[in-house]
């Protein structure tokens, strides 16, 4: 190294085959930022494969966050998608207008097994209505996404028209009030660009968006089951 | 029946009670006598992860061509041919995402948030053109970054902005950089993707405010040419730096220049330096002068920078939503003071609407405590941040002092290594074979 030094300050013939000063620190600084771009990105995908991105140790006990910490999922995913759980929608009406879709990615997605089929259907009729028909001025829905078909009496099958559906959450919201909650607002996959920040998750009020593993990107409830299956989870990885 | 009744009543009242509860089965599951069958829960999937390879292997792809076509083929038609693809593919058909400019937020969150899964895709996103620029220059800005192959094909009049007003304008992406990465390591938003200009032409659903924004970088491109890449950029920082440690570079002679001053106009990017041949007048009583200088200048900017920096952190925290929340809650806790100290008088005044933040608050039985706690971590953070923030600034601009300060001395027309785009286009106006 020397001798780089040496050639050219002196200015020796061999100029042209050594480097000069100049060439030698650029070398240096070229080694150099090498070495950290590698040691960074060498640390980042070490930290993410094998669990060592825990801080506990993936002993939950300790941690705060455990409630909603979703990191031995995501270790086996290793993809993570926009999710928001219906439990904590408080059905804002933000998913519609915030989304870099328009319209949103966020659609209200019907879980069939919890539908009561009520002919008074919260989700679908306005509050007060008194004749139950399909007529536009008693639907609460805005762009008539929601069909209701007769099935048998006294029961009607409630379906959602994605391509009509914005995602307002107002048909979610009658019939968490006044029916069993079987309407849900949930992140379709396919729409969803999936944006490094979710331009919707910035400005939901409740914090309800997270992001969830690829291989299960639905947060779909039922009656209580998923939050015990949740703390069966939690009870595996502390033992 | 009227056991099972009770029942349903019961279990309905239990969950009323509860304020966490969630979907209350109030009506029964009906059991159908007619032949009906309960569609399915439709629940589309993801794109598949494998995709997400392919744009890295294409990126990996591209850049290898370009910076063949940049340092060998040396030929700006070709160059120009990969900018319209990248356009097309990382641009139209990926819609700008996942880009190397916004995986500085997700390393930065992932460096500071244990929880937070750096996909390896992203990293390799960040990393590749990096590395790529260390060996030969900003050929990623070339033709394989969507923004920089738009803004090109926008660059009809280019017009010299002067070497004070470059350097002047050049800080703002070190503002921007630092911003960024405080934001984001702060987990409170990712401001490169929120305010980027060209992803909503991409998808074609840019808002008004943000196409205005757009419209206006574009058609300024037609005068400035590539006006994002050069003073809003953040990548770019890093690019810059990177790339004045190259291996090789782009030259724009491929043999010796004869200083024929062909090229000098040539570059829309003000990226060539001209020669300086007159021998330093600088006596050596001088140059001590201003290495003093600089050494005083580059630790009180510094330190200016970091306690302005710090000053401000209320401030930038202020957009954090966690905050926010703390803010409204405060303000209501002082209210309802207010209210029980003059109880029964004027109640009527005091309706207001509850913003959904409080109304979500509410629902999620968070206790008060809580809410300040997490926002005064948040606001720690914020103060560290602030000061290194700050402190980064005060270096960049005392770099840039110290640049403007230092004498110069080259016989040719040479590229700028740390500005040049690579974009070739320099090469067509020499004369000399190699």
């Amino acid at each position: 190294m020397a001798v780089f030094w040496k050639s050219g300050c002196e200015g020796n013939d061999n100029i042209k085959k050594m480097p000069n000063r100049r060439e030698f620190l650029n070398t240096l600084m070229r080694g150099g930022i090498l070495a950290a771009l590698g040691l960074l990105s060498g640390g980042l995908v070490f930290r993410s494969r094998d669990g060592n991105s825990c801080f506990y140790g993936f002993d939950c006990s300790r941690c705060s966050k455990s409630e909603s910490c979703n990191l031995p999922a995501a270790l086996e995913a290793r993809q993570m998608v926009w999710q928001l759980d219906p439990a904590k929608c408080i059905q804002c009406g933000r998913c519609a207008t915030n989304c870099v879709m328009s319209p949103s990615a966020v659609k209200c997605t019907h879980a069939f097994a919890m539908c009561g089929y009520c002919d008074l259907c919260g989700g679908y009729f306005k509050p007060g209505t008194k004749t139950l028909d399909t007529a536009a001025e008693h639907q609460l829905c805005p762009t008539n996404a929601l069909k209701r078909k007769f099935v048998e009496d006294p029961f009607f099958e409630y379906t959602i028209d994605e391509q009509l559906c914005i995602g307002c959450g107002k048909c979610v919201k009658g019939c968490g009030a006044f029916g069993n909650g079987s309407l849900q607002l949930q992140v379709h996959h396919d729409r969803c660009k999936n944006c490094n920040q979710c331009s919707i998750a910035r400005n939901c009020p409740s914090q309800a968006w997270t992001r969830v593993p690829a291989n299960k990107p639905s947060l779909l409830k039922s009656f209580g089951k998923d939050r015990l299956s949740e703390t069966s989870r939690k009870g595996e990885m502390n033992a | 029946m009227l056991r099972k009744a009770k029942v349903v009543i019961l279990t309905c009242l239990a969950a009323l009670l509860s304020p966490a509860a969630f979907a209350i089965q109030r009506f029964p599951k009906p059991e159908f006598e007619s032949a009906y069958t309960q569609p399915q829960t439709f629940i589309p999937s993801p794109r598949a992860e494998f995709l997400a390879y392919l744009d890295v292997v294409v990126l990996l792809i591209s850049l290898c061509v370009v910076t063949w076509l940049v340092l060998k083929k040396r030929s700006r038609l070709w160059v120009f041919a990969m900018s319209v693809f990248s356009l097309a593919y990382f641009g139209f058909y990926r819609e700008g995402c996942v880009c190397s400019i916004g995986a500085i937020q997700n390393v930065s969150l992932a460096l500071f948030d244990n929880s937070f899964i750096l996909p390896l895709s992203v990293v390799l996103f960040f990393v590749l053109p990096l590395v790529f620029t260390l060996f030969f220059g900003r050929t990623f800005c070339a033709a394989v970054c969507p923004f920089g192959a738009f803004q090109d094909l926008f660059a009809f009049k280019p017009q010299p902005l002067g070497s004070r007003l470059n350097t002047i304008l050049g800080i703002l992406p070190y503002l921007y950089l630092g911003l960024a990465v405080l934001f984001a390591s702060t987990g409170t938003d990712f401001i490169i993707c929120r305010y980027d200009p060209f992803v909503g032409i991409f998808r074609f659903n840019a808002s008004f405010g943000m196409f205005l924004f757009s419209g206006i970088l574009l058609l300024s491109g037609v005068f400035i040419a590539r006006p994002y890449c050069r003073f809003l950029c953040p990548y770019g920082v890093l690019l810059n730096w990177t790339s004045r440690f190259s291996r090789k570079h782009l030259t724009i002679t491929p043999s010796e220049c004869v200083q024929c001053r062909l090229c000098e106009n040539s570059c829309p990017y003000d990226a060539i330096d001209i020669p300086v041949t007159t021998k330093s007048p600088e006596s050596r009583p001088s140059m001590v002068k201003k290495l003093m200088i600089l050494a005083i200048l580059i630790p009180f900017l510094v330190l200016a920078g970091g306690f302005t920096g710090s000053r401000l952190h209320e401030t930038l925290a202020g957009i954090d939503s966690r905050v926010k929340l703390a803010k409204e809650v405060l303000a209501i806790s002082k209210g309802i003071d207010l209210k029980e100290k003059n109880a029964g008088k004027n109640s009527n005044s005091e309706v207001q609407e509850e913003s959904y933040e409080i109304k979500a608050y509410k629902a999620s039985g968070k206790t008060e405590a809580r809410v300040y706690a997490e926002a005064s971590l948040v606001l720690k953070r914020f103060y560290v941040g602030g000061w290194l923030f700050g402190g980064f600034i005060g270096l960049a601009i005392s770099l840039m002092i110290g640049g403007r300060m230092m004498p110069v001395y080259r016989t040719d027309y040479i590229t700028n290594k740390g500005r040049c785009f690579s974009c070739a286009r320099c090469v067509d106006y020499c004369p000399m074979k190699p």
